[in-house]
């Protein structure tokens, strides 16, 4: 809502000395948010009034021309001009030499194809004004001042730029700012001032407006409906101060007629609309739904299919307006009408807002009659404007309103007792601070042993409960005049569940591990969203996507994390190791709404580490993945029953370099190499993942721990080096010495593993070192020999191993 | 020459020999000559059984003597040069120590998540709970108990990513309040709760737009909060996140699910509020809305709005994050681009 400063100080004539970027603070600090203040005239410079006194063509155009203009010095400006309607005789904007027009542009002395210009004749625009509130008639030339204009003086008075304007952004509650009168109050309120709103000089002709028409409508559709006939009205350009204050407020001037409506509207917040009465085609109005499918052309010439839920102005038979959005091209007041209908009503909000949103027309009227407007003014603004256009136009008003008004004009009683006031905002205000705040506001009240019963007037339709006046309350006497305490209650103890505390130990353990974390988004295509998935379901999508790659919620945390390191690869970042902990969403058949599982995986690419003086370089690879893996989930207390198995389940892997991993026999997971296809497809080398459902491995069962006795008696170890077929893992080769190796094996740790020259096709040498001890006793030699032999002989006959 | 003069003969060349000595194996040398089975003490001491009975106990203590301050020499001597073998040894194992280091590879958490655990460990050391909840919510939950009804004009402030007409990925973490208030057991104390998490906006994707941002929403409720207490619970934030000599400041506002409802300014943290340009030229930067719990919300949890009360905010880490390190788009924190990921590795 713009705001003019100098509307605003004839209605609250006592703040006029007020500063308005101090006025705006005070707003800011009590009400809403200020976007801007500004003085229109502020940045530029030197624009005064000009008189054309003679012109002639450019000797070297077809259409610039040569102008002697008077600007109040003793010889005349030559200055070249473009704009199509310039014209002797006319005053005219010139920015002078070294003047500044909009944007800061500095106008100098130069010459135009060889003529010399002494400055130039503006536009609205080069001054700074919207291209919408421009009027039609300078659109596309120079703009023409009044002819009293005198050569010499600053432009700014004659335009209305020494005003300033401030814009509220209101928020939805305080519609009641969107009218100059509803600020007054607002502004009257804050600095506990009077309102003073001018008499309206309403004068009725003899003839009556229930002769020329009849109003029917519906109070469920319109509560309000009232229209006044103004006769003999002469169509023109309306009078410079309503412009002025018109564009100042952002709206384009047009004609007498509607400069005025749009005027009331600014001034009540009332939505008014003029039909011109000869082109109704009726003697009636009739406000009805329209019929399904309905055929209308609003007045911006667009043709609308209405709906039933639709509210429309008819004349008993056709569509004449969208009722409170926009009204008809057909009955649109022209310069040639004579006859306005007036129509002040209000309008259903729930339809208004239906309509509007779905024809996408937020005009000034919708927006008003779907956050509510004052419904004591309706009338009285019918009136005012009846009474404006009558005097612009030279136009009569004829006797009486028709239609009717049955909305509730009595003001709202809220119950409010000053002892829970003071509960909620911590003061400790008395009965005569909280009175003296009403009275600031307009309202009244009587109060008993602290008990307030508080007349709300309909202007303030945003109060209607107790919390409402304790907002009040509470801004008029001031956000920071508050007090600052901490909450005392009783003592409640603060941490992490075991659930939180684990994802945040997932999370800390993969960054010592070397991965970062990234955070991707949740929305990704429907094909991203598939992929990797080890759980089933259906997907979620949302109705409205923003665009093809955000239509599904994930269902993996894989191909984000594929995403990421696309987008870094293609900025030449070649080495990167992410990890990702975020939920993935799986919809069950007949459900709307789907699991949610905390995943966490990781994605690596490129150089786990770089090449350095001291230390080789790492790439990633299969066993960096798992071994981080392994690493993650043995600090999370899973050290028993997992299993890694060779899977060939997922069409996004390498088919053998994936592993499935099981904790206790339940799928949690995978790791292993992306397919090269999927690699190819993000245009990345070789990358490495593992995905892993955290929610399951935060329930499986954990090692506990217990204190186990540090050895007292010292290891004895034994190294083997097998040769063995390639189809022999090192899962079988552990599992056969562990079942083998009695009672002291205490670990075993494979060191090496070897294919290639000297070792024949088709087989591999595996080596391993045995650690064997007793708890209680030195072991001798014999007894380590006895077990190593039988775990060699085992790998001999049950893997059918040469011992190396 | 006598015995005695002979043993301080002996003295006065070993000590000088010692002395002289170089190398660990010419001292080696000298002590086998003088203390040795043939050295001259050993013979003097050969020869006492030609002395006097009551001369020989004098000159053996004499001999002793002599021994021992000729091994202690020896030893000195031979610590000495063993030190200097270390010095020279040291000296020739010296390295530059300016080669860098071993690189240790480690990982760190994304800006988002350090802003977020700040606030958690703020508020978990009030005795708050952290809750966490679905990020594909109802209607119901994100809107209705929000005091939020299907045709509410406020509904416009949010579009939404809607998946059916009442499941919709949520807009704000406030649901979680609401369905948290509904379960509390009011009988067994307050509720303190904070919820962060994910949401999601149908915005485009720009700059200072993104379709998917975090919220940290904090609640209380009790019988005797007041909106002094909002107050100082959010200055204790502000001074968390963004220095201790930070000062907040309210303005009125409007949010369907608290009144009176406020936007809440911190003192601008790069200019201490004289104004300049992170902060407009203001003194004050917006960080968060807050304000007293609506009494429909508490009545639509099933809590007795006359009895209960309290104060709700919600912030916005993303925000925090870009005012804070100075990021100028959002966009950033979802691309994770590594060299912006890993600017932000400092703990603490």
């Amino acid at each position: 809502m713009k705001v003019s400063t100098k509307w605003l100080n004839e209605y609250v004539p006592t703040i006029a000395e007020i500063e308005p970027t101090a006025l705006s603070n005070k707003i800011e600090l009590t009400a809403v948010e200020v976007d801007s203040v500004v003085r229109l005239q502020d940045g530029l410079k030197k624009i005064v009034v000009g008189h054309v006194l003679a012109m002639e063509m450019h000797p070297d155009s077809d259409h610039l021309h040569v102008c002697k203009v008077d600007v109040g010095e003793s010889e005349p400006l030559q200055i070249v001009c473009g704009a199509p309607n310039i014209a002797v005789g006319q005053k005219v904007i010139v920015a002078l030499k070294n003047s500044r027009i909009a944007g800061n542009i500095k106008i100098k002395k130069g010459k135009m194809r060889g003529v010399v210009s002494e400055g130039m004749i503006c536009s609205l625009q080069e001054i700074g004004f919207a291209d919408s509130v421009v009027p039609q008639k300078y659109a596309d030339g120079i703009y023409v001042l009044p002819t009293d204009a005198v050569p010499g003086e600053p432009v700014y008075e004659y335009l209305g730029m020494d005003d300033t304007v401030l814009d509220l952004d209101l928020t939805p509650n305080r519609a009641d700012l969107m009218s100059m009168r509803g600020v007054a109050h607002e502004v009257a309120a804050i600095y506990g001032k009077e309102v003073s709103f001018p008499a309206v000089d309403l004068h009725e002709d003899k003839e009556k407006a229930a002769d020329m028409i009849t109003v029917a409508s519906e109070d469920d559709l319109a509560p309000a409906y009232m229209m006044r006939i103004i006769k003999d009205v002469k169509v023109q350009e309306s009078p410079m101060w309503l412009q002025k204050r018109l564009w100042n407020m952002g709206i384009r001037p047009i004609n007498n007629v509607v400069d005025v409506t749009n005027y009331i509207l600014m001034d009540y917040g009332q939505p008014l609309h003029a039909f011109d009465y000869d082109q109704l085609g009726s003697q009636q109005i009739l406000v009805r739904r329209a019929n399904e499918a309905e055929k209308f052309t609003t007045l911006d010439g667009k043709e609308r299919t209405l709906h039933a839920n639709d509210i429309v102005v008819t004349n008993g038979t056709k569509p004449i307006a969208l009722a409170g959005v926009m009204g008809g091209l057909d009955s649109e007041v022209t310069a040639t009408t004579a006859t306005v209908a007036l129509e002040a009503a209000v309008f259903n909000p729930h339809m208004i807002r239906k309509t509007s949103r779905r024809e996408d027309l937020h005009t000034d009227a919708a927006v008003r009659f779907e956050r509510g407007i004052n419904v004591e003014v309706v009338a009285a603004a019918l009136d005012a404007a009846a009474a404006m256009i009558a005097q612009l136009g030279q136009g009569r008003v004829l006797a009486g309103t028709v239609g009717q008004d049955h909305t509730d004009k009595q003001p709202t009683d809220v119950e409010i007792s000053r002892q829970h006031i003071n509960d909620v905002l911590g003061t400790e205000l008395s009965d005569s601070e909280v009175g003296a705040i009403f009275e600031r506001l307009g309202f009244t009240y009587q109060v008993t042993d602290g008990n307030f019963t508080v007349a709300v007037p309909k202007r303030r339709w945003d109060i209607s409960i107790a919390a409402d006046l304790v907002e009040e309350v509470a801004r008029l006497y001031g956000y920071d005049q508050l007090p600052t305490t901490l909450p005392v209650s009783e003592a409640t103890p603060g941490h992490y569940t075991y659930e939180q505390r684990m994802i945040r130990n997932a999370n800390a353990v993969l960054e010592a591990a070397g991965l970062t974390q990234a955070v991707s988004y949740s929305l990704t295509s429907a094909e991203k969203a598939q992929r990797f998935t080890f759980d089933t379901g259906l997907t979620t999508q949302v109705q409205l996507p923003l665009n093809s790659e955000r239509t599904t919620a994930r269902m993996n945390l894989v191909s984000g994390l594929l995403d990421d390191l696309a987008y870094n690869v293609a900025r030449k970042n070649n080495d990167v190791a992410l990890y990702e902990q975020g939920r993935v969403f799986f919809r069950d058949e007949g459900q709307d709404r789907p699991r949610e599982i905390e995943h966490i995986a990781g994605a690596m690419t490129g150089l786990f580490r770089a090449n350095s003086w001291h230390a080789a370089k790492q790439p990633v690879d299969f066993y960096l993945a798992k071994g981080i893996v392994e690493h993650l989930l043995a600090k999370l207390g899973i050290k028993e029953d997992v299993v890694y198995q060779a899977s060939q389940a997922y069409p996004e892997m390498h088919p053998g370099r994936t592993a499935t991993i099981s904790v206790a026999g339940e799928l949690v997971g995978f790791v292993g190499e992306v397919h090269p296809n999927i690699t190819k497809e993000y245009r990345l080398k070789k990358t490495y993942v593992f995905e892993l459902d955290l929610d399951k491995i935060i329930a499986a069962p954990k090692s506990a721990e217990v204190y186990q006795p540090v050895p007292k008696y010292p290891a004895v170890t034994r190294d083997i080096a097998l040769l063995v077929s390639e189809e022999v893992t090192n899962a079988m080769i552990i599992d056969t010495i562990k079942r083998n190796g009695g009672a002291y094996l205490e670990s075993v740790n494979l060191f090496d593993v070897y294919q290639g020259e000297n070792i024949k096709l088709g087989f591999k040498s595996m080596a391993y070192q045995l650690t064997y001890r007793s708890q209680t006793s030195t072991l001798v030699e014999d007894e380590v020999n006895q077990a190593f032999d039988k775990v060699v002989n085992s790998l001999q006959t049950e893997l059918n191993a040469t011992i190396r | 020459m006598d015995l005695q003069a002979k043993l301080a003969e002996l003295k006065h060349n070993g000590l000088k020999e010692i002395k002289a000595a170089e190398g660990m194996d010419a001292v080696k040398k000298i002590k086998v000559s003088l203390l040795g089975k043939k050295g001259p003490i050993t013979n003097v001491l050969r020869g006492m059984k030609d002395l006097a009975p009551e001369e020989r106990p004098q000159v053996g203590k004499m001999a002793n003597i002599l021994r021992d301050e000729l091994t202690k020499a020896i030893d000195a001597k031979t610590k000495e040069l063993e030190a200097a073998l270390l010095q020279q040894k040291l000296a020739n194992e010296a390295i530059d120590v300016t080669l860098p280091g071993t690189q240790v590879t480690e990982g760190n958490p994304h800006i988002i998540t350090q802003v977020i655990t700040q606030i958690e460990e703020l508020f978990l050391g009030m005795g708050f709970q952290v809750v966490d909840g679905p990020e594909i919510e109802e209607d119901h939950y994100n809107f209705e108990m929000l005091n939020l009804p299907k045709d509410h004009p406020a509904r416009d402030m949010q579009d939404t990513f809607y998946i059916t007409p009442n499941i919709l990925m949520r807009t704000q973490t406030s649901p979680v309040q609401a369905r948290t208030m509904e379960k509390h057991d009011f009988t067994k104390g307050p509720l303190k709760m904070i919820s962060p998490g994910k949401v999601y906006r149908r915005d485009n994707d720009d700059a200072t737009h993104s379709h998917q941002f975090h919220q940290v929403e904090g609640l209380v409720i009790d019988k005797h909060i007041t909106m002094a207490d909002l107050k100082g619970t959010l200055a204790l934030v502000a001074q968390t996140v963004f220095g201790a000599e930070r000062k907040i400041r309210l303005r009125p506002s409007y949010f369907p699910f608290t009144e009176p409802s406020c936007e809440v300014d911190v003192s601008c943290f790069k200019c201490g509020g004289a104004g300049c340009a992170v902060c407009k030229q203001t003194g004050w930067i917006e960080v968060l809305g807050a304000g007293m719990v609506h009494p429909n919300v508490l009545k639509m949890a099933g809590v007795d709005p006359e009895v209960y009360g309290g104060f709700a905010f919600g912030l916005g880490p993303d925000r925090f994050a870009m005012l804070k390190y100075g990021v100028d788009d959002i966009r950033q924190f979802y691309l994770n681009d590594v060299r912006f990921l890993k600017q932000f590795a400092q703990k603490g």
